[in-house]
């Protein structure tokens, strides 16, 4: 890594974590959505298995219609399965009024079965999917990659996902802080029994807030699967959907926060990457590089960010007319 | 109060079901004890009949269990058996829980020879085998200690080794890189194989060793892969399991974006050719095989001649076939199958032993 240089390192550091971040970004804006309108969404981790799941299923099969287009296409289908899936949710934790942490670790156990059980089935019993050919991949962006120093930061080697991701938690922080809706969301989470004295209809924003988060949760499943692993397997989703729900907390659920924790996860684990190749850090026994991006994570949320508070009327479900 | 002595009433019904299922279960392994003893006296003008237990990857997994059913297969055939009883067949595993059901049922359909593929079946076969003496089994990838199992180990640095002659052979760079699961034996065989044939070749080449720490964190395995090719390593070998994806996805990224990229990865375990495609190319140089077909065969047609290595530990390498490098693709020059041969010739004939640890390494490359 000598060879790179300064500039070179900063830059590997920059866009890998940038594009670790991308689907945690996603999954983890949904985590807000859901849990500021008072739904608690642990089943984030099955909702990204689905949205895999379907992104390489969906690309597998339509390949050959969409060429080039066909990661869009699939990461598109994957939103909308990803939604369908999180009513399950919706359902029992809103209408029927089950315990929202029941409810979601059902949805992981659901999906990770169900996934495997029908790549089985789809494949002829084999355990995970084939490759797909059509994949997101980095590309340069003309002019702006000659710019010196911001060019190889910025520029070069990004994944176009990369930007979606940040233009969209800026986006969900505008909906979120500055529009009715976002009011609306936020009130249902904080005091159901005022919003409805209000007119807010509080199951309704409910299930919106988990449908918005399972959409979100179906693209960052579908970027992952289609950016890193190629193919759906078991292994897949490998805690990525928890580590979602932890950016959000840490970002103290906010989507702006979110994102810079989520960036910081990437940052610590690309950091545990180039170490080896850094002077000096390279003599550090690998196992402290393997537990970096976790040690950091804690200094960070003991030290730095202070108190993190979640919406008060938060894994309670709602009923009408009870104080 | 009515409805608590119903529940009451439907837990006891419940529990004696319990009970008889677990009479159930133990009556029935003794009629299967004593069938699999009858079958013992029918078989000595029968066929030896051999099946084996697949891990949860299934019988497709292109890997292991594939392989191990390839090699029965072909025992099959050569000995003009049948697909079925007294024959040859397998059992596929869906969960951790169908291990032992698995293994019972095989040993009740008296099978003489089974198999459990993958070091998953280690406890399974363990308990079954210490259950039913008379039956063989084997275990593949793992040892068990019992006088009628044999365990079937590989000696992976071999295969290793010939990989980093070819790795040294074909790099441009002077730059080679290892991307370890975790840091257990069997992957340390890996390495301290792969950086010994390196080094064999060309002590100047540099070789960059980096471990994922988990089997199945391809994001980790992508990043390591993108940093060692932006620091100029041409060559990857992996050994890391379902990490390993997101070596391959990197280096086809690379190879999308400029066909003219001079990246490759080499496979391990079974033929990781079709993992390497992108578009017209591919870019996997070779594969570190383990022939688990041929060891399953070897083993059966051993036992079937009455030489059943009874509570042995067989080290499959070069010399039985156990492992081997691939060639699909014809990727490597004829320079550096040349070289890799005269290795393997080496390795042969005992004039070279490659390193199995890092301590056997270190003193390998003084």
């Amino acid at each position: 890594m000598e060879e790179l240089g300064l500039i070179g390192i900063i830059a590997f550091v920059f866009y890998t974590s940038l594009s670790y971040a991308a689907p945690l970004i996603f999954t983890g804006l949904g985590a807000v959505f859901s849990e500021r309108s008072g739904v608690t969404n642990i089943g984030l981790e099955g909702i990204m298995q689905i949205g895999a799941f379907t992104g390489i299923i969906t690309n597998l099969m339509l390949a050959d219609t969409f060429k080039g287009m066909t990661p869009w296409v699939a990461i598109i289908i994957a939103m909308v399965i990803g939604s369908i899936f999180s009513l399950l949710l919706a359902v029992s934790s809103v209408t029927f009024r089950s315990d929202q942490i029941i409810a979601g670790t059902a949805l992981n156990m659901l999906a990770a079965g169900a996934t495997v059980f029908l790549v089985k089935k789809i494949f002829d019993g084999k355990g995970q999917t084939p490759y797909i050919q059509e994949t997101i991949t980095r590309f340069d962006i003309p002019v702006l990659e000659d710019i010196p120093v911001l060019g190889p930061l910025f520029f070069q080697n990004v994944y176009i996902t990369s930007y979606l991701a940040v233009l969209a938690a800026i986006l969900g922080w505008f909906v979120l802080f500055k529009t009715p809706f976002g009011l609306r969301i936020r009130s249902v989470g904080e005091h159901p029994t005022a919003a409805d004295t209000m007119g807010i209809k509080v199951n309704r924003m409910r299930y919106i807030g988990v449908m918005i988060s399972g959409a979100l949760g179906g693209i960052g499943g579908a970027i992952f699967s289609q950016t890193i692993t190629l193919d759906y397997s078991a292994a897949t989703i490998s805690g990525q959907g928890f580590m979602a729900i932890a950016a959000m907390i840490f970002g103290k659920w906010n989507p702006l926060g979110m994102m810079g924790a989520a960036i910081f996860f990437g940052f610590a684990q690309s950091l545990s990457v180039v170490g080896t190749s850094i002077p000096f850090v390279q003599d550090i026994p690998t196992v402290y590089l393997y537990i970096l991006p976790y040690v950091l994570t804690i200094l960070a949320i003991a030290g730095f960010i202070g108190k993190s508070v979640a919406p008060k009327a938060l894994n309670q479900p709602y009923i009408k007319g009870q104080r | 109060m009515k409805k608590k002595k119903y529940s009451f009433l439907s837990v006891l019904v419940l529990l004696v079901g319990l009970v008889l299922a677990a009479c159930g279960g133990g009556s029935s392994d003794e009629t299967s004890t004593e069938g699999s003893g009858d079958s013992d006296n029918g078989n000595a003008q029968d066929n030896f009949s051999v099946a084996m237990v697949t891990d949860v990857g299934g019988v497709d997994d292109k890997s292991f269990n594939q392989s191990a059913w390839k090699g029965i297969q072909e025992y099959g055939k050569e000995n003009n058996l049948e697909k079925g009883d007294n024959g040859y067949d397998y059992l596929q595993s869906n969960s951790d829980a169908d291990y032992i059901p698995n293994l019972n049922t095989l040993v009740r359909r008296n099978f003489d020879l089974i198999f459990g593929i993958g070091f998953m079946l280690q406890e399974p076969i363990s308990e079954i085998a210490t259950q039913h003496p008379d039956t063989y089994f084997g275990i593949v990838d793992s040892i068990v200690e019992a006088d009628n199992v044999v365990s079937i180990m590989f000696k992976e640095q071999e295969v290793s080794f010939l990989a980093g002659v070819a790795a040294a052979m074909e790099t441009k760079t002077n730059k080679v890189g290892f991307v370890g699961g975790m840091e257990s034996d069997v992957i340390m065989r890996f390495e301290a194989g792969f950086r010994a044939g390196v080094h064999a070749v060309n002590p100047d080449i540099e070789v960059d060793v980096q471990y994922v720490g988990a089997f199945d964190n391809a994001d980790k395995g992508k990043q390591i892969a993108n940093q060692m090719y932006t620091a100029g390593v041409d060559i990857i070998f992996h050994a890391s399991g379902a990490s390993g994806n997101g070596v391959f996805a990197e280096a086809k990224e690379r190879k999308q974006k400029d066909p003219e990229a001079n990246v490759w990865v080499i496979g391990v375990d079974s033929d990781q050719y079709d993992e390497g495609t992108v578009g017209e190319h591919n870019i996997t140089l070779t594969s570190a095989l383990k022939r688990v077909d041929n060891a399953v065969k070897d083993v059966s047609n051993r036992a079937k001649d009455g030489n059943f290595p009874a509570g042995e530990t067989l080290n499959y390498g070069l010399a039985e076939d156990g492992v081997q490098l691939s060639t699909t693709g014809d990727h490597m020059s004829e320079e550096t199958l040349a070289e890799v041969e005269k290795f393997e010739q080496q390795i042969l004939n005992g004039e070279i032993t490659p390193p199995g640890t890092l301590e056997e390494l270190e003193e390998f490359l003084k």
